[in-house]
């Protein structure tokens, strides 16, 4: 189902860290967030999946403002894989999955039979039965995050926001968890640091910066070396693959070999404008 | 989804549960023990094997057979023992959700200020020499004194509508030291030495001279509270995942807090307000019971009660019988007890303080 962000602005502790940000993400389309860090992008996560509530706009997910809606009712629309988790590795691979149930339980908090049903129909989907009894604390990083998507895809969402869900994943794994993402077919909005995959997986690649929307649009149109450059600092050789894809190679912005000289190379190539000479 | 086959049982329950079973029966019937032989200790002693013949015939109705046996196990020792289960369930349950809801596995009721607040209006009470309400006033006092506490700290700990367990903790601490501040000035401040002997003694908690007519509140309080918690466990198990995991699962993190803290005063005034200020029982409880069965506060809600009731059913044993004639106050038990038992569990586990928390 579609995603629609409009004009949503975001203070955390006083600063502001989302300006005026607009979006759409069409049903069944994989978007892809981009920026540096503390550019947003989970800042604005956070204000779809309601644990952060936007000063101005609105989020509507299916059409339905989220910020209307109960807490519980929210979570039937939409799954979230967050960032990291801490706690609950005492639990098993099934009693995490089933916490994707919390928003579909009644009142006595029992699991019945349909809630049984679609654990175990995700447990097959993710390739994670055989591993149902272990707890999480005994996984690899892979398989964790693996089980944690699990559990978002147990809310049964119609949207699924992830948030950096590569992070900590060795890249044949960032690889096979994207493939598996794609394959869902549902509409999925992600917050990814490695540009390559944003431009091999995603139909539309955002770009924020500082809190802003700098560039949206298909990979090919918004992967540029202008963008690359101003935005995120660093040099880059883009191509186009047999799919139309962009192909990226990235490189610093600067060489220097001497300290000094590469820091103030930093600096002034980080403030260039887009496409201005920076090096 | 097309799924055509029957739903199994998940395979982590057929495995687990029956594990998880056997603990809680065993702990149940350690509890059932426990009550039978401590109503035979005392000053009076009468075998556990004449207690059962005793209560049997009182339960199926029976007038009892007259004698000391009869008298000193039905009026005055059954439904004291049967007290401190209660209370001990009741104090285990309210540091296992306190625990859960600042997720942190060192807190309990007094880290809120909760036991402390309870004490300001028990004393209040004492040392004004207020018989308003008869009987009923110290635990009423009690109960309010937790009530305001709690409204306190949570007013205090509120910070632009969210409530964040850290913030929680801060105030709690600094609520709990000024509420014995103010017991400790209306100790010194009253002149009437009974009165001052009075509030040490109940300060530290102690279960004597129970009645049957103390019991029919606390124990419905308790059961009650401990049938609504556990079926919400597993709100409360994503509870201690954080708050975006709460936003992320559907489950309203700041009102969920509110209400467990509703519920975890309502365990702690009913607790104070019946036996005084018994210190120790919810932190050394929730946090064996978390040692044994895991994180699962499904599990660990009710065997937390069911060992809180066996503890507090030996510390008030011990309490009668260490200077007899005489009674030690049960909260000191409880230290000397709970104190050591709590060390050598922590050694003996190189064990985590709860990630972040």
């Amino acid at each position: 189902m579609s995603l629609v962000v409009d004009g949503v602005s975001l203070s955390v502790g006083g600063r502001r860290v989302l300006h005026d940000v607009s979006l759409t993400v069409a049903d069944g389309a994989f978007a892809a967030l981009v920026g540096p860090n503390g550019s947003g992008k989970s800042s604005l996560l956070r204000t779809v999946f309601r644990a952060r509530r936007p000063e101005t706009g609105r989020v509507l997910v299916d059409g339905a403002d989220v910020w209307r809606l109960t807490a519980g009712r929210a979570a039937r629309l939409t799954g979230v894989l967050l960032q990291e988790q801490h706690d609950g590795f005492e639990f098993t691979v099934e009693e995490t999955v089933a916490q994707g149930r919390t928003p579909h339980l009644s009142g006595f908090d029992r699991l019945d039979r349909e809630d049984r049903l679609v654990v175990a129909e995700v447990l097959d989907r993710t390739g994670l039965a055989p591993l149902a009894a272990r707890p999480l604390a005994e996984l690899s990083g892979g398989e964790r995050q693996r089980v944690l998507l699990a559990r978002a895809l147990a809310q049964r969402p119609r949207l699924l926001v992830l948030d950096e869900p590569t992070n900590h994943l060795d890249v044949r794994h960032q690889l096979e968890f994207l493939e598996l993402v794609r394959g869902l077919g549902v509409t999925v909005v992600a917050a990814l640091h490695g540009l390559e995959l944003a431009a091999a997986y995603a139909d539309t690649v955002v770009v924020l910066d500082g809190g802003r929307v700098t560039a949206s649009g298909t990979p090919r149109d918004v992967l540029t070396q202008d963008v690359l450059r101003s935005t995120f600092g660093v040099d880059s050789a883009v191509d186009v693959d047999a799919t139309g894809r962009p192909r990226l190679a990235l490189r610093p912005l600067c060489a220097c070999p001497v300290r000094e000289c590469h820091w103030s190379c930093v600096r002034r190539g980080a403030r260039a404008p887009a496409g201005g000479a920076g090096v | 989804m097309t799924t055509t086959s029957a739903p199994a049982p998940l395979a982590a329950d057929r495995r687990a549960a029956p594990a998880h079973l056997a603990v809680l029966a065993a702990a149940c019937a350690v509890l059932a023990v426990s009550v039978l032989v401590a109503t035979g200790i005392g000053p009076v002693g009468v075998p556990a094997g004449q207690v059962a013949a005793i209560l049997a015939d009182r339960l199926t109705g029976g007038g009892g057979t007259p004698g000391t046996a009869d008298l000193v196990v039905w009026r005055f020792r059954f439904p004291r023992v049967l007290l401190g289960a209660v209370v001990g369930a009741g104090l285990a349950l309210a540091g296992a959700v306190v625990q859960g809801v600042v997720r942190n596995p060192v807190a309990d009721p007094h880290l809120l200020g909760l036991s402390s607040g309870a004490s300001v209006g028990a004393v209040l009470a004492l040392t004004s020499g207020g018989a308003l309400l008869g009987v009923v006033t110290v635990p009423a006092a009690a109960f309010l004194g937790a009530a305001v506490a709690m409204v306190l700290v949570l007013a205090l700990a509120r910070h632009r509508g969210r409530l964040h367990p850290l913030r929680l903790v801060l105030v709690g601490v600094a609520c709990a030291h000024l509420f014995s501040g103010v017991t400790s000035y209306l100790l010194a401040r009253t002149n009437n030495a009974a009165a001052q002997q009075q509030i040490v003694f109940w300060l530290l908690g102690g279960l004597s001279g129970t009645q049957w007519s103390a019991l029919p509140v606390p124990a419905a309080v308790v059961l009650g509270t401990c049938a609504v918690l556990v079926a919400r466990a597993r709100r409360l198990n994503v509870l201690v995942l954080g708050d975006d995991a709460c936003a992320a699962l559907g489950v309203h993190a700041p009102r969920l807090r509110r209400w467990l803290l509703v519920l975890a005063t309502l365990l702690t005034g009913t607790a104070v307000a019946v036996s005084g200020g018994i210190g120790f029982v919810g932190l050394v409880v929730g946090h064996v019971a978390r040692m044994v069965v895991g994180a699962d506060h499904r599990r660990v809600l009710p065997l937390a009660a069911v060992l809180g009731a066996v503890f507090l059913v030996w510390a008030d044993v011990l309490a009668r019988v260490l200077i007899a004639p005489a009674e030690l106050p049960i909260g000191v038990v409880t230290a000397f007890l709970g104190v050591p038992l709590f060390l050598l569990v922590v050694r003996g586990r190189g064990h985590r303080l709860g990630g972040d928390a």
